[in-house]
């Protein structure tokens, strides 16, 4: 099998794929990426905190027109993940209005970006339809 | 006496559109000269300048003096996404506020036709191997896998988000604010576009990021847009004409986004907006019943909606039932974007934060022809740049 790396920090793969934020210790605000200092109360202790894996879509867009390179159409969805609000692409679903709705429920799942010269896999994640 | 307000003298903006023969510096000098002669005064009466050409690299503000009049007054270069010529005019306000001078001169300019739909270009291609960087530590470009970075995908999230909240509004709604704007923008001949579209043309146009289809976006086109500020002092020493025609900025406001939870994922244009429009309601010492038109930041359909909330133009939660009401059309009970909104007349980004400024300041004169909203005496101009930043300008026609 060959070497797998999550395609962002904050994505931890194992022992089951979830994301990781970096909460601020002082006020509890979570951030995905690396911060000096708290955006809410300016605090610059942080400790990870693991978020839950499934949510509701709190909003949604398809994409039909992007960035050459991109594969359209996409969806783009804001997920409320117990509270903690998340960005990710919807998989395993249409990506039409007929197929996507606000407040469906989702879960954290895991699919293969692409290997780099050395036969490294990066592990990106998205979100699919929870039954 | 003389008070310590702040009025608008002079103001021009550009016809919006293509403009192949006029790069950044001619579009910019054209307008502040406009304003200049509009004011009936000279770059000699300026004290200051303060300009914004966001898509133009630096030093605008001293290129501008160049072609119109070098007198080695401070030079202010503003940069602030579509909040640039808000926030340029805001410098003038301060400026006079402050005594340091009585007239002030600002510009925004910006050449975007051609430019395709979508800033941000293309994604980054992968690299051979995978290294982390930036601070997601991510292995190679997001754009596209973890959501998305383009503007009409941001703001589709960001009406989708209201929709979810409260209700009302759906693909249908969101295409009949655009069908406003644009048969607002046939009574505009300065606007980029002056056609108007059936709902069924735009909901089968091109569609960009659901629910945004090409004519619910804001039009890229080339503009330029200028405004003189005069202090109250200085004003009652001119003509009797310049004081009738002068507009009193009864508040200028600009704010940036407070911490909010969901912030970090999707940009709040919400909270500061609100927080914008509750400061200058408080300084001009008006409500939003007072208001005779709007002028605000439609850069995509999805985003007048919030607005019309954020500003709070209607009931908490009721921005779709508003404008089911037919309220904001331009014979409504709240006119918004007679101009014809980014949607139509255009969005040169830098330009446009003080072209909506001159739009309430021609009806509030008198002087907007076939679309004058009659009797107009308050009005109210938003920007709002993604990062974020909000700027308000509360309008007053003078008592004269
Ligand atoms: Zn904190």
């Amino acid at each position: 099998m060959p070497e797998q790396i999550p395609f962002v920090e904050y994505l931890q793969l194992a022992p089951t794929p979830h994301l990781v934020a970096h909460q601020c210790t002082s006020c509890g605000a979570r951030f995905f990426d690396r911060r000096n200092a708290c955006a809410s109360c300016f605090g610059t202790s942080f400790e990870d905190a693991s978020i839950a894996t499934e949510g509701t879509v709190r909003s949604f867009t398809i994409v039909s027109f992007a960035a050459p390179g991109i594969p359209v159409p996409f969806v783009s969805a804001i997920i409320d993940c117990d509270g903690t609000s998340v960005r990710g692409n919807l998989t395993n679903v249409t990506a039409d209005p007929e197929h996507v709705s606000l407040g469906m429920k989702v879960r954290l799942t895991t699919y293969t970006v692409g290997a780099d010269e050395a036969g490294t896999e990066a592990i990106g994640f998205a979100f699919e339809p929870a039954a | 006496m003389a008070s310590d307000d702040v009025w608008i003298l002079g103001i021009n903006m550009t016809k919006f559109g293509k403009h192949t023969d006029k790069d950044t510096v001619d579009l910019a000098s054209q307008a502040a000269m406009a304003a200049l002669a509009d004011g009936g005064v000279t770059m000699a009466d300026m004290g200051m300048l303060a300009a914004g050409c966001l898509m133009g690299g630096g030093g605008i503000a001293q290129m501008i003096q160049k072609q119109i009049g070098q007198t080695g007054i401070p030079a202010y270069n503003v940069s602030n996404a579509c909040a640039t010529g808000a926030t340029a005019l805001r410098v003038a306000y301060m400026s006079i506020k402050s005594g340091e001078c009585d007239f002030g001169l600002a510009v925004g300019v910006e050449k975007l036709s051609g430019v395709g739909l979508l800033s941000g270009g293309s994604r980054k291609d992968d690299g051979k191997t995978w290294n982390r960087s930036g601070r997601y530590g991510a292995v190679a470009a997001t754009d596209g896998r973890i959501g998305t970075d383009t503007m009409p995908g941001v703001f589709a999230q960001v009406g989708m988000e209201y929709a979810h909240k409260y209700g009302g509004a759906d693909f249908a709604l969101f295409a009949g604010i655009s069908e406003k704007n644009h048969a607002h923008s046939t009574l505009n001949p300065l606007a980029a576009y002056q056609k108007r579209f059936t709902l069924d043309e735009i909901m089968n146009d091109m569609m960009i990021a659901y629910p945004n289809t090409r004519a619910m976006c804001s039009a890229n086109c080339d503009g330029g847009a200028a405004a003189v500020l005069v202090s109250d002092a200085k004003l009652k020493t001119l003509s009797l004409e310049q004081q009738r025609r002068a507009v009193k900025i009864s508040a200028s406001i600009l704010t940036s986004d407070p911490y909010q939870e969901a912030c970090q994922v999707l940009p709040d244009v919400n909270t500061l907006t609100r927080r914008a429009a509750e400061q200058a309601y408080a300084k001009a010492g008006i409500g939003p019943e007072d208001l005779d038109l709007v002028e605000l930041h439609d850069c995509f359909a999805t985003a007048e909606l919030v607005h019309y909330d954020n500003l709070m133009l209607c009931e908490p939660g009721g921005a779709a039932d508003f404008f089911k009401s037919g309220a904001t059309w331009r014979d409504g009970s709240m006119p918004v974007n007679v101009s014809g909104g980014l949607e139509s007349k255009g969005h040169p980004i830098a330009a446009t934060g003080i072209a909506n400024v001159w739009e309430v300041c021609h009806h509030l004169r008198n002087e907007a022809g076939d679309r004058q909203i009659q009797g107009a005496k308050v009005g109210l101009a938003h920007v709002i740049g993604l990062g974020s930043a909000c700027g308000i300008h509360i309008l007053e026609k003078s008592g004269l």
